[in-house]
């Protein structure tokens, strides 16, 4: 009997990775799913702690999808790996911080080793969703063999949307794919990608090459370089990056800045932080829990308590009673006056 | 058959699944993993993840604030 040879698959979640699996599974390909988590990655639940998100549908898009089509999919950790990504791109960053052509050189080598250790279960090649001209840092005619060769790939990565618009790669050359149903996508019309999907019966989708990571965000992107200029390095923590998401961030000195709740939800996330961080509450008045990530001094107080009760609901009293908890030192009590909203600086927003 | 308990408190999604997955490959088929999560996103992803991959999602408690989600190995 033929070997079965099978296929893994980059997952994102949104509608092309699914065609591209859907059009191999057509084939009678086996595929499994591979996603990673950069740390970055755009997901409802982060959204969720907000209380005015509560009630949105809570689903992890790659699951989804891994479900709608039938298929395994391995999530895997690459936060730590991905540091090098992001502080040292070899071709550099797109419009903000995202750097997307190492990011898919980085996620096809890593898929290229996932085969290597799974050849012996029929593992054979790699597939993606990726359309020429779809993106314009990683999905260009001039980039996508560059995707291919770097991340040590080459032949073994089909593009089941655009094969036809690229050179044939092993799978089609030895006859376990038929490059005549493979497709011959390009550009950023959507249309072709709706169509099939109308033909393959997905209606419900994540949004059509939807951007599924914060570093195309710019007020994200603004975020970590702040960080970054704060602490004068580019470190990062899996802590910092997910609290760059959450908050009002106002930095009224360089060498601290505050993160400060905008509702109940993210009050409740934030106090998962306090024995890590310096914090400020309120406590005369409801409030918003606080914290601070910078070097914060005693001479500090009274700014930052001020600025924390003008998000509060005694930012129009004349005095206001709230508390500083440093980790592992004694709560202090302090009273202050809110800041106006004039005396909170446009330049301290982050 | 064992039964082992995962903390997944304070982990956004896909975290908790992550862990999850990483936990159930140390254990064998028929051991119960009780997964400990503070993300109400758990509740949609480590059964969706179960569903995929051959394990059985047994059920849920609610504690407080807190989500016990349990998973039968496949």
């Amino acid at each position: 009997m033929a070997k079965q040879h099978k296929a893994v698959a980059l997952i994102s979640g949104g509608l092309d990775s699914m065609l591209a699996v859907r059009v191999l599974q057509e084939q009678g390909i086996e595929v499994e799913g591979i996603n990673f988590y950069t740390g970055f990655c755009v997901e409802g639940h982060t959204h969720a702690i907000r209380n005015h998100d509560k009630d949105k549908k809570k689903r992890n898009n790659a699951l989804w999808a891994a479900e709608q089509l039938g298929i395994k999919l391995h999530i895997v950790d690459v936060i730590e790996e991905y540091k090098d990504v992001l502080l040292n791109p070899k071709h550099g960053y797109g419009a903000n911080m995202n750097p997307c052509l190492d990011c898919k050189i980085f996620m096809v080598s890593k898929a290229v080793q996932w085969v290597k250790e799974n050849h012996k279960d029929g593992f054979d090649f790699i597939i993606t969703g990726e359309v020429i001209g779809q993106r314009p840092m990683s999905q260009r005619k001039q980039t996508m063999p560059i995707v291919a060769h770097e991340s040590g790939a080459d032949d073994i990565l089909l593009r089941p949307l655009c094969a036809k618009n690229l050179p044939a790669t092993k799978p089609e050359l030895e006859g376990w794919v038929d490059r005549e149903k493979l497709y011959d996508f390009s550009g950023r019309n959507r249309k072709p990608q709706m169509a099939l999907a109308k033909e393959f019966g997905f209606t419900d989708y994540a949004s059509p090459a939807g951007g599924c990571c914060f570093l195309t965000d710019k007020n994200y992107s603004d975020k970590l370089v702040d960080l970054w200029k704060g602490r004068g390095s580019r470190e990062y923590e899996m802590d910092d990056i997910m609290l760059l998401k959450v908050g009002r961030h106002l930095r009224p000195k360089p060498d601290y800045k505050l993160i400060v709740a905008r509702d109940a939800g993210e009050s409740k996330f934030l106090e998962g932080y306090r024995k890590q961080l310096p914090s400020i509450q309120v406590i005369s008045h409801n409030g918003p829990l606080t914290l601070v990530d910078g070097t914060f001094g005693s001479d500090d107080y009274q700014t930052a308590a001020g600025i924390v009760a003008r998000y509060g609901q005694g930012r129009d009293s004349d005095e206001v009673e709230a508390t500083v908890t440093i980790p592992g030192q004694d709560v202090v009590t302090i009273k202050v006056k809110p800041l106006t909203s004039e005396q909170v600086l446009e330049d301290w927003h982050v | 058959m064992s039964e082992f308990e995962l903390d997944a408190r304070r982990m956004l999604c896909p975290m908790p699944v992550i862990k999850t997955q990483n936990k159930v490959k140390e254990l064998q088929t028929g051991d119960i993993l009780k997964v400990i999560c503070t993300d109400p996103g758990a509740l949609s992803d480590i059964p969706a993840w179960a569903r995929i991959n051959g394990h059985e999602f047994v059920g849920h408690e609610e504690q407080d604030d807190e989500l016990i989600i349990t998973v039968r190995v496949g």
